[in-house]
Order: C-alpha cells, then sequence, then structure tokens
C-alpha cells in the first residue's frame, strides 16, 4: 500500500500531460457540460501554451521572490541588519494582510496591463512565505551547532554557507512550497488584467457560461498545484530525514 | 603552554570574568571547575576567543592569541561543547574532516587522517563514515565531537561540559577513553565542569571559579586538604572528601606486604574501589595482582583509613 | 561617526529626500480617462502649505536619520503622515479648477512613497513599543477615527477617489455589507462545521489523514474556478429543489460565493483545531481523567480552552484570507468591493481599482491586528498558569 500514492501521483501526472497536449480526446468527458453547442475545449488558443505561460509566470515570480527573500532574511539575521529584525517581522506580518487581488489590483496603475502587474503581485505576495519561513530557519538554529562550527574556525560566511544555510533548508523549501501553491492559484487572476494564464480559460468560461471551460481551467490549475506541492514535500522529507528530523 | 594574564570580561555593568591569572602547563589536562554562572565557560572560550575579552591578554605558546584574526586561531584549537554540536546535515566523516577542510588539506590527507581517527576512537571507518550523527548513540557522537576537535592535530584541546549529556556509565567510559588519548597524544586540556568528581578524577590541576574570581588553583589532592576557602570547602563536599582523596591514588601505591584470603584486586584499580570492596565483603585485607597477574602483596582496611586521613 | 545614525532612519530619509525632490506628489487629468500630467509638492499645494510640508517632512527625516529617543520618533512619524493626509486634500481642491467636475485629481507616487516612509518608521516605533494587545486595538480604533475624520470633513473630497465615490456612494455602501456578509457569514459557517469536524478528525485517527487531505486539495484549486464551478451544482438545485430558489439559492450571485469561500475556510479551522488539540499536555489530560471527568468535560474544560489560542489563529488565517478573496466574488456576481476592482479594470479607471482594493486591504488589516490581540490575550492567560 505504500506505493499506492506515488501511482496515484504519476497516473495524475500521465493524465495531466494528456489533457494539456491533446484535449481532444477528452471532448466526449466534458460535452455534458456545456450548452447550445458550445466546444468544449478551450478553442481561443493552445492549453499547453497557456499552461507553460502559467508556469513561466509563476516560476520567474517565484525564482525573483527567493532571491529577494531569502536574502533579506540573511541580511537581518546578521550583525550587520539585526536592526531591522524587529521591524522586517512586523512587515512580513502586515504584507501577509493584503489580499493577493488587492496587490494585482494597484499593481495594475504603476506599470499598466498584461503580465507585469501579474508577475509583481505574484513576487511581492510570494515573497511573504519564503521570508518568514527562511528567518524562522534562520533563527531557530540549534545553539551549539552554531557554536560549533565558530569553535572550529568557520569564518562569518563560511558559516553562513556551510552549516546555516543547509539548516535551515528544509524550512525555506516549506516556504517555497507555500509561495509557489498560492503563485499558481493566484496567477488564474492575472488573467483579469489581461496576462496569458490558465485564467483565461476559466474568465472565458465564466463570460460564456460555458462550464466545461472553467473546470479545465480550474482542475488543471489545481492539478499542477497538487503535484507541485507534493514535489516539495517529498524535498523536505528528504532533507529533514538527513537531518534526522522527522517531519 | 597558556598563560592566561590579568584577563576581564563585562557586559555592561556585571563582571563575569574578574582579573584571573593562571599558566596552564604544556601536555596537562586543567579542569576549571565552578557553578553555573561562576565564569568558568566565559574564561575557556576566552582562549579561542569565541568571547573577546575586556582586558588582559592570553598567550599560546608565547604568542598572544590576537596575533591572528580568531577564526584562523581557533582552526588552530580544537574545541567540544555540551551537547556536541555535530552537524546534522553531514555524515560523521564530514563532521571529523570539517577543520581540515577549512584548512585546505587535500583530499587523500584529510581521507586518511579521519580513518586514523575513527580507529583512534573505536569508530569503525566502514560502518560509520557515511553515518548521519542521528543515526549514532550519544556515546558514539560523543567520540566523533572529540574527533572532530582533534582532526587537525591541535595542541591545545578546550572542552566545555564535554560529557555532560551522557549517562553515568558511559561517561565513566569516556573519561577513560579520553584519559588515555590524551596520554597518548600529549594534548594540553583545559576542561570546564561544575561535577567537582569529574573534575578531581580528570585533572592534574583544578582551577576553582566562583562570581567570575579565581578561587584556587592547584593540584586535585592540595585542594582536597588545603581547601582556600570554605566555598571550595563546599564545593569539594566535605563529607566525601576522604573517598575523592582515595579515588587519586592507586591500589598499587598502598600494598603491604603479606597474604590476603580471596579474589585479588588490580594494582591499578583505585584506592577507593578497593576500599568500597572491602567493606562490602566484609573482609580486612584483599590480596594484590599486578598487570601481569602476580601477586604483590595485600591492600587493608586500616592501611587505606590511614591514607584517607588529611594530610598534614 | 557611524553609531549616531539609524540605518533605517538613512533608508526613510532617503525615500523621503527622493520623494520630496524627484518625484510628483499628485497627477492632474483633465478628466477621468485621459493620461495625467505630473504636478511637484511645491506646484500641487499653496505656497506656503507646499513650503510647510516640505519643512515638516524634512524635519521628521531628519528625527528617523538620528539617533533620537522613540517618543519623539513616534510624534515625527505622526506628524509627517498627518500633514500628508490633510494636504493630500489641501492640493485636490488647490489643482482642481473652479466648479470644473471632470478635472481628477490624485496623489502621486511621490506622496506614496512618503506615506511608506514614515509609516516604516512609525511600524518601527510600534513594533520597539511592544504595545499590549489593548493597546494595539486601542491605536488602531485611534487610526480608524482620524481616518474617519478625515472623510467626514470633507477635505478630501476633491480628491479622485472620493469622486469615483461620491457618485456610487449607495452602491458602495451596499457592495461593503455584501463582502462583509461574504467573509464573515462563510467564516461563521465554517467555524461551526469546521469546529465539531476538526474535533472528530483528533478523536477518531481513520478520518483525520482523509479529510484533511480533501480539504488540502480544495484549497488547491484557483478561487475563480472554484466559483465557476459551484454555478452549475447551485443552480441545478434551484431549478429542481423546491424552495431553494425562494432561500436565495441560484446558480450565480451570492450563494456559489458564499460556498466556495466556505470550503475554502474549513482547512484552516479544521488543521488547527486538530493541531490544538493535538497540542495540549498529555499531563493536562492525564490529570483530568485522573480527577474522573467525562469525555466531554474534559473537552470542554481542558482541551478547547488550552486549544483556544491555535484554533484563534486559525480563524484569523479564515478572516483575513476571507476578506481578500471576497473581492472574486464580483466575478461571478456575487458582489462585494470586488465589483469596483473589477469595473474599474474593465474601464482602465484605476481610481475606481483604488475605490475596491484600498478598503478591502484596510478591512483585511484591521481583522488581522484585532484577531492578532485576541490570540494574544488568550494565550497570555494560559502562560499565566504556572507549569
Amino acid at each position: 500500500m505504500k506505493w499506492l500514492p506515488t501511482i496515484a501521483r504519476l497516473a495524475l501526472l500521465a493524465l495531466l500531460v494528456a489533457f494539456v497536449t491533446s484535449p481532444g480526446w477528452f471532448e466526449p468527458l466534458l460535452k455534458p457540460l456545456t450548452e447550445n453547442n458550445a466546444p468544449a475545449i478551450y478553442n481561443q488558443g493552445s492549453l499547453l501554451t497557456l499552461t507553460l505561460l502559467h508556469l513561466r509566470t509563476v516560476a520567474i515570480a517565484t525564482l525573483a521572490a527567493i532571491v529577494v527573500a531569502v536574502g533579506l532574511a540573511i541580511l537581518v539575521t546578521r550583525p550587520f541588519g539585526a536592526e531591522f529584525l524587529p521591524l522586517s517581522r512586523s512587515l512580513v506580518n502586515i504584507g501577509q494582510t493584503f489580499p493577493p487581488v488587492a496587490v494585482l489590483a494597484l499593481a495594475v496603475p504603476a506599470v499598466g496591463f498584461g503580465e507585469k502587474p501579474t508577475l509583481i503581485a505574484l513576487f511581492l505576495y510570494g515573497l511573504l512565505p519564503i521570508f518568514e519561513n527562511a528567518l524562522t530557519g534562520l533563527t531557530t538554529l540549534p545553539a551549539n551547532v552554531v557554536e560549533a562550527a565558530r569553535g572550529a574556525g568557520m569564518t562569518p560566511a563560511q558559516r553562513l554557507v556551510k552549516v546555516e544555510l543547509p539548516l535551515a533548508l528544509p524550512v525555506m523549501l516549506a516556504g517555497v512550497r507555500l509561495s509557489v501553491v498560492i503563485s499558481l492559484a493566484t496567477a488564474t487572476i492575472g488573467s483579469t488584467v489581461a496576462a496569458k494564464t490558465l485564467g483565461e480559460v476559466i474568465i472565458a468560461g465564466l463570460l460564456s457560461n460555458n462550464l466545461a471551460f472553467v473546470l479545465q481551467g480550474g482542475l488543471i490549475v489545481a492539478a499542477i498545484a497538487v503535484l507541485i506541492h507534493d514535489g516539495f514535500l517529498a524535498l523536505e522529507r528528504m532533507a529533514a530525514r538527513r537531518m534526522g528530523r522527522e517531519r | 603552554m597558556i598563560e592566561i594574564e590579568g584577563i576581564t570580561k563585562r557586559y555592561g555593568e556585571s563582571t563575569v570574568v574578574d582579573d584571573v591569572s593562571m599558566v596552564i602547563e604544556p601536555r596537562s589536562i586543567t579542569v576549571i571547575v565552578g557553578t553555573s554562572g561562576s565564569g568558568k565557560t566565559t574564561l575557556l572560550r576566552m582562549i579561542n576567543r569565541l568571547v573577546e575579552p575586556t582586558s588582559g591578554a592570553i598567550r599560546l605558546d608565547g604568542a598572544d592569541n590576537r596575533s591572528l584574526p580568531g577564526y584562523e586561531l581557533r582552526r588552530s584549537i580544537g574545541y567540544v561543547i555540551q551537547g556536541h554540536g555535530l552537524f546534522p546535515h553531514r555524515t560523521v566523516a564530514e563532521n571529523i574532516a570539517t577543520v581540515p577542510l577549512l584548512l585546505g588539506w587535500d583530499d587523500e590527507r584529510i581521507r586518511a587522517r579521519v580513518e586514523e581517527l575513527m580507529s583512534l576512537f573505536q569508530l569503525d571507518p566502514g560502518e560509520f563514515s557515511g553515518r548521519y550523527p542521528h543515526e549514532l548513540s550519544g556515546g558514539q557522537q560523543q567520540r566523533v565531537g572529540v574527533a572532530r576537535a582533534l582532526a587537525a592535530g591541535p595542541n591545545v584541546l578546550l572542552m566545555d561540559e564535554p560529557f555532560g549529556a551522557l549517562d553515568p556509565i558511559i561517561r565513566n567510559k569516556a573519561q577513560e577513553d579520553l584519559l588515555a588519548i590524551q596520554k597518548r597524544l600529549g594534548t594540553t586540556i583545559v576542561l570546564v565542569t561544575h561535577d567537582m568528581e569529574e573534575a578531581v578524577h580528570m585533572g592534574d590541576r583544578i582551577a576553582v571559579m566562583d562570581g567570575g574570581r579565581l578561587l584556587q588553583y592547584d593540584t586535585p589532592d592540595r585542594i582536597l586538604a588545603h581547601p582556600a576557602s570554605t566555598f571550595v570547602d563546599t564545593l569539594v563536599g566535605a563529607s566525601e572528601k576522604p573517598f575523592r582523596l582515595l579515588s587519586l591514588g592507586r591500589v598499587g601505591d598502598a600494598v603491604e606486604e603479606g597474604p590476603a584470603e580471596g579474589e585479588p584486586i588490580a594494582a591499578d584499580a583505585s584506592q577507593r574501589d578497593a576500599l568500597a570492596e572491602l567493606l562490602w565483603s566484609g573482609r580486612p585485607a584483599l590480596p594484590v595482582r599486578n598487570a601481569n597477574g602476580r601477586l604483590i602483596g595485600k591492600v587493608t582496611v586500616d592501611g587505606l583509613v590511614r591514607r584517607a586521613a588529611c594530610p598534614a | 561617526m557611524g553609531t549616531r545614525f539609524d540605518k533605517l532612519g538613512a533608508v526613510i530619509a532617503a525615500i523621503a529626500a527622493y520623494a520630496c525632490l524627484f518625484a510628483p506628489f499628485a497627477t492632474f487629468r483633465a478628466n477621468r480617462i485621459v493620461p495625467g500630467e505630473a504636478r511637484s509638492m511645491l506646484e500641487s499645494l499653496p505656497p506656503a502649505a507646499g513650503w510647510a510640508l516640505m519643512a515638516i517632512v524634512t524635519a521628521a527625516a531628519l528625527v528617523a536619520l538620528l539617533r533620537t529617543p522613540l517618543m519623539l520618533r513616534l510624534g515625527a512619524s505622526l506628524a509627517a503622515l498627518v500633514a500628508l493626509a490633510v494636504l493630500i486634500g489641501v492640493a485636490g481642491s488647490f489643482l482642481t479648477p473652479q466648479d470644473n467636475t471632470y478635472a481628477r485629481v490624485s496623489p502621486a507616487h511621490g506622496f506614496w512613497l512618503l506615506v511608506f516612509a514614515f509609516t516604516l518608521l512609525l511600524a518601527d516605533v510600534l513594533t520597539r513599543l511592544a504595545l499590549s494587545p489593548w493597546a494595539r486595538m486601542l491605536t488602531l480604533a485611534g487610526a480608524a477615527a482620524c481616518l474617519g475624520l478625515l472623510l467626514a470633513s470633507g477635505s478630501w473630497d476633491s480628491l479622485s477617489i472620493l469622486r469615483e465615490y461620491a457618485g456610487r456612494a449607495d452602491s458602495f455602501r451596499a457592495e461593503g455589507g455584501k463582502h462583509l456578509t461574504l467573509a464573515l457569514g462563510s467564516l461563521a459557517a465554517a467555524a461551526i462545521v469546521g469546529l465539531p469536524l476538526g474535533i472528530l478528525c483528533h478523536r477518531v485517527d481513520a478520518l483525520r489523514a482523509g479529510v484533511l487531505n480533501v480539504l488540502n486539495v480544495i484549497q488547491t484549486i484557483p478561487s475563480i474556478a472554484l466559483f465557476g464551478l459551484l454555478i452549475a451544482p447551485l443552480g441545478w438545485i434551484a431549478a429542481h429543489v423546491p424552495g431553494a430558489a425562494a432561500l436565495g439559492i441560484r446558480g450565480i450571485g451570492t450563494a456559489p460565493a458564499f460556498l466556495a469561500l466556505f470550503l475554502y475556510s474549513l482547512l484552516p479551522v479544521v488543521a488547527n483545531t486538530v493541531v490544538g488539540l493535538a497540542g495540549v499536555p498529555r499531563a493536562a489530560n492525564d490529570a483530568a481523567r485522573g480527577m474522573g471527568m467525562t469525555g466531554r468535560q474534559r473537552l470542554l474544560r481542558v482541551e478547547l480552552p488550552l486549544a483556544l489560542p491555535v484554533i484563534l489563529t486559525g480563524i484569523r488565517i479564515v478572516l483575513v484570507q476571507n476578506i481578500g478573496l471576497a473581492t472574486i466574488a464580483a466575478l461571478i456576481g456575487g458582489g462585494g468591493f470586488g465589483v469596483f476592482v473589477f469595473q474599474g479594470i474593465g474601464q482602465m479607471a484605476m481610481d475606481l481599482v483604488l475605490l475596491g482594493a484600498l478598503p478591502t486591504v484596510a478591512l483585511a488589516f484591521a481583522a488581522a491586528i484585532v484577531l492578532d490581540a485576541v490570540v494574544e490575550l488568550t494565550s497570555i492567560r494560559k502562560s499565566e498558569v504556572p507549569s
């Protein structure tokens, strides 16, 4: 029974790939959801292209968020930036209350329509979980391990790279996971400001009252999110198990 | 040789270490003992400059320990802490190789050194080198911690409550192992503990600290016999003194002429163990055998009791 | 001397200097649609007010830059923020030609940067003051009162966002009400269903993994899709179940939005209930049993009170999340502040977007502060018990 979840995930992945590459096969399944002979498969663009664009948007925003958030977390945990630590914590708390739609909407006046406001919203919203987790990871290191690293004669930079970051890795990965899952869903809202994502399919469905569109758009995003979520969990478990911390 | 000269450490208003001076002989074990908050750990950490002193100087073999950057200094001094502080994300071999890697040794030399140390600490390299710290028992973790500290062959080993996390039986074994390894390598060890029993057992010399001050710095027998203050006396434990004194001597030094009945006791056992055996078995004397198993005489209750009396 | 400067203060002073000298303070547009013209701080205000604001901002930035007492920093940040809030209104009336109802004046990024800089200073001071939960709620109430006063006084009426409001005052109130109903109503429903479900999951091991997994998957479905997917089943119910339509159940509108928010809310409530109950110290539970409490008594008198802070944290997550997600309800005709956001996006009228987005942010922010304070109050009581 242990391999059952793995099989289920592989099947989901296969189904997902099949759907976005050859959606025609699934037309009979979706047809009953349409009315007035409307198309059952999204016909204003390729699902594959939209999926890839969706993933690209999320990937760019998440990578930028990782670089900035981890960089900031490192900065405020060094002696030089320690002054900013309490403030950065409150800013993260405040920032998390900003609804994604509001961030998206507020970005439009600044940069116009299209992919840009979506990237900004995903980036800003993705920063917070990564920063918070990186901060947790870097401030809750086992004290005697850090002490041992100092005692062994590591320079501050060596301590950071060889001890602190590897030890904080599982917690940081959890932050990236949260961030990616939120971004995958939020990116769909980006289509309300004309970003090319899977949200386009859902919104087209809402506008033309075509449930098949809404369903396929939503399910593709959900499947991707579930797979990426589980992939990250597996990575985190691997990293944590090596350190003897069972999760 | 470690020369500590007028070392003081203040944090704001509070003085943690107050004008301590002492000289630690090479190839010896010096134990710094005191209650928590006595400043013993801070004193130790000023030797490898994990803490920078407010005033005073520390010289290692004549060279001021501030003549190198702190991290370079620390690579040349072994350091073992309570709870071992092993890197959980690195294997046993990688943990031991920490300082050699920092020093830029080549791979072959590191590999050979790691294997040598693992054998020295009774850890089979084939079995243990690829394991992670959490896969080891407490005693094994402690040994890896000491091996890691000795990896680059330092002259000086600093130990902060190194046996604190071990249960009593494993602790005794670890103490014996450390004594043997120190004898073999000739490393100068400075060890911090709150346990007077451990101090008397391990130390060539004992430094007693309280409230940041060095109260007494002497050999164990003189600390037991002539405590410099009531605090030292309390720390030693008045009711324990005769037994601690006996624990310093070996049975071989208390042998008397003549035969005795019963199972012989080894000449290198402590006199305290011998007395315990005599009292428990209710006999007045025990035969003594040397390392070759030959009987060399007896040890008696009366003889041991005389030795347990306060030396004049 | 490096020690006499405050590092954060240096950041704040740099932002303030840039915003004062190089960034536009306000934007003027001849009507709602045309591109705006930037106006600097001195161009936007009557000369006396312009120089006064410049002086206040400079003084506050200096207070931030140097190492100064906390109370002085508090005063400086408050003074700067109040001056900015009042004077942006003055700029509105100053830049709008007499009796011109088409012209639009809105704050430009220089203004927003200054607000950001001094909010940063204020946030730093408030963080360092480490206010008690009650003090934080009082501060929030004070800030809300100031905002209400400014709005009521009409000094902001000439700003574009309030011009948008002026034409929609009625629908703003109605949509605001719908927004709150959606967010709070779905939260209440989630709490009523989620708490017992969480307790059940805590007691029945076999149920836990399954329930939590299903709820996890629901969370990964993008909100707009979930909203859309519920249209069909609810439409079917409305058409086929007698009386359902009379209850307000319809395919589009509030019902699917409410249901979607409810489904999203379940996971944090159930998960935190489970985590909170699992975190109850074994000793407390054993002691309760040892004293002869029944299962029910243990739950009500020991387990739930001890788990309360964690459960409330779940409620906080849900409320903040729901206030944000309720904006999306507008896409399926569910109402709420999202109506203005999406209308604004459709008409490219950014002031309208702000009219929807700013109240949402303010509501979420206030909800977070209040619930954080409540969580802290309940956990203080818990930690007072000697262990």
